[in-house]
């Protein structure tokens, strides 16, 4: 009897996987739990000898069993058009292996990149990376070698390597996918990182709110802890803060303080944990390192993508989307693509109405405006950002109004409180936003007073609030200090240039 | 209450251990009111308005007990886009006094949302049917 072969990931979890896998080990089946392919519309998905059968209802697994229940039959996984279409290098092993064997990960190419790096000298492998284009792929899109450079480069008694495993942006979960279905990747790229820049201490710094990654991380770590050794890594957990994700006030959180933001410079690669010099990479970024590493991958790394945008990028496609789940592909693909040819539209049928790339901080995109192609500089060039390459969908029915309401409560709410634009200026949007909505405001008492000779005494009409929420939104830009509250005009400002009717007196739901 | 002495000491060979010790404290206790954070204060040499204003930062952290159950519902963008917005006050109703409802934002499920966490444990793909009956088995 063939072994049945059933994700354990979160998400597939939260769709019943745990019950279906128990349905099929009562019925006497091997069940293997592995890793998810990451097409998320057909979890539970269940896997016989190569072929799919998804999303199956607990009811129906022994339909399954037998090779019946056609109607949910997506014939070979590896040949389904989500997967073919794909080109997986961080996630080569997503569906294929099991999350925590040690024998999957070494028989399917692991740690061949962590001996090959200790083969060479720390500053080759630097050089390998810079050679390879990496960016980051937490958000800021910094070149990962170069910042390894300065690391490697600055003088301190300790050096740290932190894995920013945050992941706080409204619909992203590939640092989660990773840190679930491959931990001993991301292991191996912190220890080739520790290694380049001489550092022997690792930390991952993961959200509360993801249980799962947390446990598999630390007994992936205890399991392979004679592999990385002299290198150690330590999971710390986070609290629920989403300001954390920045750098510096995550650096804070990990030494026991609020998680305030710091003023750059000091660099944290100069002056990072403690005052030591530290790298801090996101986990996807950390997580294509030992495929960079491995032999001939910096430069086959570097021969994928367009322009600076060098390499893959795990896409997410999430929200209202019928096929939703993780798509990684070259960089230069357009938002048309993804939208449509892979995500298949909207889950609700409706016509699409906007989509928001790059998390709460990122811009709300039209669609007449979906040619425009995954890459840093594209994006930048549109007002937008890429982020940490979340694809969230809306469809007719949304609301922009009410979502660029939402931006400035998000960010009045996970505010760190250091600077006025951002902790002042976020609770003012709610409120400008709220009398934008219901068509100005009258004049007040003290503006009514003959002492205050400069107010108009006639209140502020809609265009005036419009003009005010222009000139936060300018404020806010240019005068926070990082970009929770730098960029919360993004969502704003576009949810207004290109939904003007959704800020209508009446509008309002 | 020895067990925080204990809870203290289990950390004190790690660097910046102030968030871990709070971490276990809660997940002993359910909650970390003032005479707790005195005591870390007073064992970790910092001054008692440190410990608080870490405690009051970080929004996983309660003060007061409140040994309700808790059901987190996410209500960032993408659970918004799969109509997130319609169950909030289902589960309020449903909660009523006796579980506490909490608003979070994302808890990686985007592309089966709506979601909701209780303990360890993940939901997706919500309506207001099942998630009015989590919170009631809550
Ligand atoms: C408000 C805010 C939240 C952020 N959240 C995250 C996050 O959750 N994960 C992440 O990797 N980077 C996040 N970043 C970006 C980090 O500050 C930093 O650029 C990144 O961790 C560097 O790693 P990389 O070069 O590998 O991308 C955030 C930045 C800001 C301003
Ligand atoms: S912009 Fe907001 S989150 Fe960033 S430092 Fe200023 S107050 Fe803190
Ligand atoms: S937005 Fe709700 S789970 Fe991500």
């Amino acid at each position: 009897m063939s072994a049945v072969r059933i994700s354990d990931d979160a998400l597939a979890r939260a769709c019943g996987a745990d019950e279906l896998a128990d349905a099929a080990a009562r019925s006497g089946h091997e069940v293997i739990r592995t890793s998810s392919w990451g097409m998320h519309w057909l979890e539970p998905l269940v896997e016989i000898d190569g072929v799919g059968w998804g999303p199956v209802p607990v009811h129906r697994i022994a339909d399954v069993l037998s090779g019946e229940a056609e109607d949910i039959c997506i014939g070979e996984i590896r040949e389904h058009p989500f997967i073919a279409r794909q080109q997986r290098l961080s996630f080569a092993r997503a569906g294929r292996t099991r999350a925590l064997s040690m024998d999957d990960y070494r028989n399917s190419g692991g740690w061949a990149g962590l001996e090959r790096a200790r083969s060479l000298a720390p500053g080759t492998v630097v050089d390998e990376v810079i050679a390879s284009g990496l960016r980051g792929r937490g958000g800021a899109g910094f070149p990962t070698g170069i910042k390894w450079r300065t690391v490697s480069e600055a003088r301190g008694d300790d050096k740290f390597i932190v894995c920013n495993a945050d992941e706080g942006d409204s619909g992203t979960f590939a640092d989660r996918m990773l840190m679930e279905g491959d931990p001993y990747a991301l292991i191996e790229g912190m220890a080739i990182a520790g290694y380049a820049v001489g550092a022997q201490q690792g930390y991952i710094y993961v959200r509360s709110e993801y249980p799962d990654a947390i446990r598999k991380l630390n007994t992936a770590i205890e399991n392979c802890a004679e592999i990385i050794t002299p290198f150690v890594v330590e999971v710390r957990v986070g609290a629920g803060a989403y300001v954390c994700g920045e750098e510096t006030s995550l650096l804070n959180s990990l030494e026991g303080k609020r998680g305030e933001v710091r003023a750059k410079p000091p660099l944290p690669a100069l002056e990072g944990l403690f005052g030591c010099p530290t790298v801090v990479n996101n986990v996807l970024s950390l997580a294509a390192i030992p495929h960079i590493l491995s032999e001939g991958g910096a430069a086959s790394y570097a021969a994928v993508g367009i322009d600076r945008s060098r390499g893959t990028m795990p896409i997410q496609l999430g929200g209202n989307i019928r096929h939703g789940g993780l798509f990684e592909t070259a960089f230069g693909i357009t938002l048309r693509e993804l939208v449509y040819d892979i995500g298949g539209g909207t889950a609700s049928g409706r016509p699409v109405k906007a989509v928001q790339v790059g998390g709460p901080l990122g811009a709300y995109i039209p669609p007449d405006q979906f040619d425009l192609v995954f890459d840093y500089e594209a994006y930048a060039g549109a007002d937008a950002l890429i982020g940490h390459g979340g694809v969230v969908v809306f469809d007719d029915t949304a609301d922009m109004g009410a979502l660029a309401r939402f931006a400035f409560e998000f960010c009045a709410a996970e505010s760190c409180g250091k600077c006025t634009p951002c902790r002042i200026g976020a609770v003012r949007g709610v409120e400008l936003v709220d009398r934008i909505r219901s068509g100005g405001r009258a004049a007040d008492r003290v503006e009514r007073t003959p002492q205050m000779q400069n107010a108009s005494g006639n209140g502020r009409t809609r265009e005036e609030e419009l003009g005010l929420l222009d000139d936060l939104c300018e404020t806010m830009t240019y005068g926070s200090l990082c970009a929770l509250g730098g960029f919360t005009p993004y969502p704003v400002r576009s949810a207004i240039r290109h939904w003007p009717d959704d800020f209508l007196p009446g509008e309002t739901t | 209450m020895a067990d925080l002495d204990q809870i203290i000491s289990r950390h004190s060979d790690k660097k910046g251990q102030l968030l871990p010790i709070l971490h276990d404290i809660q997940a002993e206790f359910g909650f970390i009111d003032n005479a707790m954070q005195g005591q870390v204060a007073q064992v970790l040499n910092l001054s008692r308005a440190e410990v608080h204003g870490v405690v009051s930062f970080y929004h996983d952290f309660r003060t007061s007990a409140d040994l309700r159950p808790e059901v987190q519902v996410c209500g960032a963008e993408a659970c918004q886009a799969r109509g997130a917005g319609a169950l909030m006050g289902v589960a309020q109703d449903a909660a009523g006094e006796r579980v506490r409802i909490r608003t979070v934002y994302c808890l990686g499920l985007c592309s089966v949302g709506p979601a909701a966490r209780i303990g360890d444990r993940l939901h997706a793909r919500l309506d207001k049917a099942i998630l009015a009956r989590l919170v009631e088995d809550a």
